[in-house]
């Protein structure tokens, strides 16, 4: 497939720009990614950075508590916000009359967002139901992304939790927010992308008039979050009160996703083999076959791929039965890996997951929200908008040797092992 | 907290300028007329076959009524759609996972009282193969018995798993309470129930029930919908019967009275479900119902959300929203709460439903909310996906892409005192019932002075 037309520019204060018009429906799809995470959250503020997001919805110079989601709203629009390891986004998905609203919404919380006690103090509200509602009162709630990061990881920015903990949250001060907005939501660290039906000359335009004149403020150095490979198998546990059966997830390092690019495809390539549908690998043999497992799934990232710089982690979850014992599903996994590390994929084992993984980039570029996020995400951690286009031919160049040596890397000496206990099982060692 | 010199809140939220206007919104061009052909096979199925070539991949809903009262119904229905996609006597379950993979393509299959339901997508220039694989599982699914065993199994350990949420719970708690033992109210079939289905029950099921006439089929994307049928004459002609699929019973109108307070000892959270009787999409009034839905709860800007949310912090998410079964529709009011706040998250829920029909929305409110139900009809089906799984919903009830056309007319065309009128009508506070699934220890003295709770578990 050709690549659809793509426009990449930089304004005066550093913001990046990218168009992609597509005049098949009337509506647009504008994003701001800024260019920090949870990863770069300090010690004793785990989840700020998940909760700043929050309360940038809550007012700015020009609009009053509750305008933004107004504005968007009575203008036919929809809207959220995500918090990842390395990026939080803001997106509208609106009718095209719409733009130069979106346009003004954007560019007047990145401007000047109202950062007030009582806002701060009703979001820390609001987040802990969301933890409430996700994590704490749900069997598996935030598992894997929460509980096993810590595991695999030793440093504070890569091993903390997301989310963050209620004490953290609630010693938010308003001070904090200022001295993050400052130091992270500069434009000059941020990447704005439209897409949909717009004339690009118009775009262009209304950008400038929007966000020309939000003060160029310098981009924060970016740390390093790079630690050693384990060299043991690390284990951990967890009580699970709400869950019924065992689970484990297992965690392993991958290659850098963004300066390895195809060794980081030829891991997603793996993941398909390994569990995308009835016919991979571990479905046949652990759900199918044997059955040792009620559940299993494989992939990269913690919320999905291309979403994280270096240190990434590929993850392989799955909930077992209580009389499985997970040695002997750790086993068969090993087993397979092996299998593969020594025999490469048949040719139509590869075909089946390319062509799956080019019919969901299809289709996920079809919904003009994930387009839009993917343009963004791809600018500001690839710095190229334009491979969300090419993804689906560099998979299928991934060869079955690649995908072999892939399996091989998953070794068991260098792994994070969390087990999930349901409470019943408490700490009674299998 | 990172930079070393920062400015404080009060200078970041102002500038020199001070605040701006907000932009107007500029000309809105109207979404294409989308050529589409809605026509029935000769074996009664009903097609709606639409072109949206937006990329190239064609997306796929098999909607057939799978209604039964027999005890072991519900059972058997998972049963077979969790196998109707394990083998033909064409195909293994591995060569149909193959077959689809090759193609870009998946199907799966779900199962609620009311429906059997058969999603699918893959590649726009493999539809002839998806279409065989689609035709083979209809007319030679065969339910082999090792698959079924294994299956069951499989079934039953999830069935504990989704037994353990509790939105869950709370669902099967609200369905008994407003349905009793009403065919509809059994959406996750009990695992003992699992455990003694036999594979001859399953395929016995298939013959009687997995039937095109009464059934409808969607397909959206880069195809061409008048030759479409002709291939589908071709690959669906074997799968006929005298007979038509099976409708869920009517459901009881709801009438209250009291909500039901359902312990769950220790819960960090509860569930509030609230629901009332209104009128289908059929009816002459429910655009202005469904604005007056948006007010109330329907979107994010509404009055529930904004009160119980973002000025009380009581929930991370609020809602209302239809909920349509065949030829009705209630209202269902959905809230998540702390243990402290849920009694008063359910005064508030409750103040809210009355100050709508007091207080009407007022005049922004009402162009709010026409515009976001125009506009997210607009964006909603940008999407094949989208596009595909409105044209089944309308389907299902016997629309079909006109009365898509139409709405945002008929939206445009609802004045301040009918939205009023269902506001007083459809969301009076006495008119719901429901449950709060939660921690009854704390819950109950302060819940039941509110009124109209009662304790206990649905019957």
């Amino acid at each position: 497939m050709a690549d659809p037309e793509l426009v990449r520019y930089t304004l005066d204060n550093g913001l990046r720009v990218v168009l992609a018009p597509d005049a098949t429906a009337p509506v647009v799809g504008v994003s701001v990614h800024y260019d920090v995470g949870f990863r770069s959250e300090p010690e004793g503020r785990t989840g700020f950075a998940h909760l700043f997001e929050h309360l940038m919805f809550q007012g700015s110079e020009s609009l009053e508590k509750l305008a933004h989601f107004r504005h968007v709203q009575s203008s036919g629009g929809t809207f959220n916000g995500s918090t990842h390891p390395d990026y939080t986004d803001y997106f509208e998905v609106l009718p095209s009359a719409a733009l130069e609203r979106a346009l003004f919404l954007e560019a007047d919380r990145m401007r000047a967002p109202k950062l007030t006690a009582e806002n701060l103090a009703n979001q820390i509200d609001v987040v802990k139901e969301e933890i409430r509602l996700n994590v704490l009162n749900r069997p598996y709630g935030g598992f894997p992304w929460i509980t096993l990061p810590p595991v695999l990881y030793s440093t504070f920015p890569n091993a903390h939790n997301g989310y963050g903990g209620f004490e953290d949250l609630e010693s938010a001060t308003v001070e904090d927010c200022a001295a993050f907005f400052d130091t992270y939501y500069a434009p000059a660290n941020a990447v704005l992308t439209v897409a949909g039906d717009f004339e690009v000359g118009a775009a262009k335009d209304l950008i400038e008039k929007h966000f020309g004149d939000v003060p160029h403020r310098p981009a924060p150095e970016r740390p390093s979050f790079a630690e050693p490979l384990p060299t043991t198998e690390l284990r951990g546990e967890t009580i699970d009160p709400h869950a019924p059966l065992p689970a484990l997830g297992i965690g392993y390092r991958m290659p850098d996703p963004i300066n390895d690019v195809d060794s980081y495809l030829a891991y997603l390539v793996l993941a398909g083999v390994l569990t995308d549908g009835d016919g991979s690998r571990l479905q046949q043999r652990l759900v199918h076959r044997e059955p040792l497992v009620v559940d299993i799934g494989a992939g990269a990232g913690l919320f999905g791929p291309f979403e994280a710089r270096d240190p990434d982690t590929f993850t392989i979850t799955l909930i077992h039965p209580h009389e499985v014992p997970r040695e002997q599903v750790l086993a068969a996994l090993d087993d397979e890996l092996e299998k593969l590390a020594e025999t490469p994929p048949s040719d139509e084992e590869l075909r089946k997951v390319t062509a799956r993984w080019t019919a969901s980039l299809h289709s996920e570029h079809d919904r003009l929200v994930s387009r839009t996020l993917a343009l963004g995400s791809f600018e500001l951690l690839y710095g190229d908008a334009s491979l969300v286009y090419r993804l689906a031919d560099r998979m299928s160049a991934v060869t079955a040797e690649a995908v072999s040596a892939a399996a091989k890397a998953l070794r068991p000496d260098a792994r994070a092992v969390l087990v999930v206990k349901p409470a019943s099982e408490g700490n009674n060692e299998q | 907290m990172t930079s070393a010199t920062h400015r404080s809140a009060e200078e970041i939220g102002r500038t020199a300028q001070g605040p701006r206007p907000l932009p107007p919104l500029g000309a809105q061009r109207a979404a294409a007329d989308l050529s589409h052909v809605d026509t029935e096979l000769s074996n009664g199925l009903r097609v709606l076959a639409v072109r949206k070539a937006t990329v190239p991949l064609v997306e796929a809903r098999l909607w057939i009524p799978f209604a039964g009262d027999d005890a072991l119904h519900p059972a058997i229905a998972e049963v077979l759609a969790e196998t109707i996609l394990t083998g033909t006597a064409r195909r293994n379950r591995i060569e149909i996972d193959a077959e689809l993979a090759l193609i870009g393509g998946d199907i799966g299959a779900g199962v609620d009282p009311e429906r059997l339901v058969l999603t699918g997508s893959a590649l726009a220039d493999k539809l002839p193969t998806f279409l065989d694989v689609l035709g083979d599982v209809l007319t030679g699914a065969t339910y082999a018995d090792d698959e079924i065993a294994r299956e069951k199994e499989r079934l039953v350990e999830r069935i504990a798993v989704s037994r353990t949420q509790p939105r869950t719970i709370a669902r099967e708690a609200l369905q008994k309470h407003r349905y009793g033992d009403h065919p509809a109210t059994r959406e996750v079939p009990r695992a003992e129930d699992v455990a003694v289905v036999t594979p001859e029950q399953v395929r016995a099921l298939h013959q009687a029930s997995v039937l095109p006439r009464g059934a409808v089929l969607v397909l959206v994307g880069d195809l061409d919908p008048a030759a479409v049928i002709g291939d589908l004459e071709k690959v669906l002609g074997g799968w006929a019967s005298d007979r038509s699929a099976v409708r869920l019973p009517a459901l009881p109108d709801l009438t209250g009275p009291n909500v039901l307070l359902v312990p769950r000892a220790g819960a960090v959270q509860s569930q509030i479900r609230l629901s009332a009787q209104t009128v289908p999409r059929t009816d002459p009034g429910y655009a202005a119902l469904q604005l007056a839905n948006l007010a109330y709860g329907g979107y994010f800007s509404s009055r529930l959300v904004e009160n119980i949310r973002e000025n009380k912090g009581y929930t991370y998410s609020a809602h209302s929203g239809f909920e349509f079964t065949d030829g009705t529709a209630v209202v269902n009011v959905d809230a998540d709460t702390a243990t402290d706040a849920t009694a008063p998250a359910l005064l508030e829920t409750r103040y809210e439903l009355g100050r709508l029909g007091q207080v009407p929305p007022t005049g922004d409110e009402l162009e709010s909310v026409r515009q976001y139900a125009i506009g997210s009809l607009l964006t909603s089906t940008s999407s094949q996906a989208g596009l595909a799984g409105q044209v089944l919903a309308l389907a299902s009830t016997g629309l079909g892409l006109e009365w898509l056309n139409e709405h945002p007319a008929r939206v445009a065309a609802v004045t301040a005192d009918e939205v009023a009128e269902a506001a007083l009508k459809f969301f009076a506070p006495k008119r719901f019932t429901g449950v709060v699934v939660g921690d009854a220890e704390v819950l109950e003295r302060k819940l039941l002075a509110l009124g109209d709770v009662v304790v206990g578990e649905p019957a």
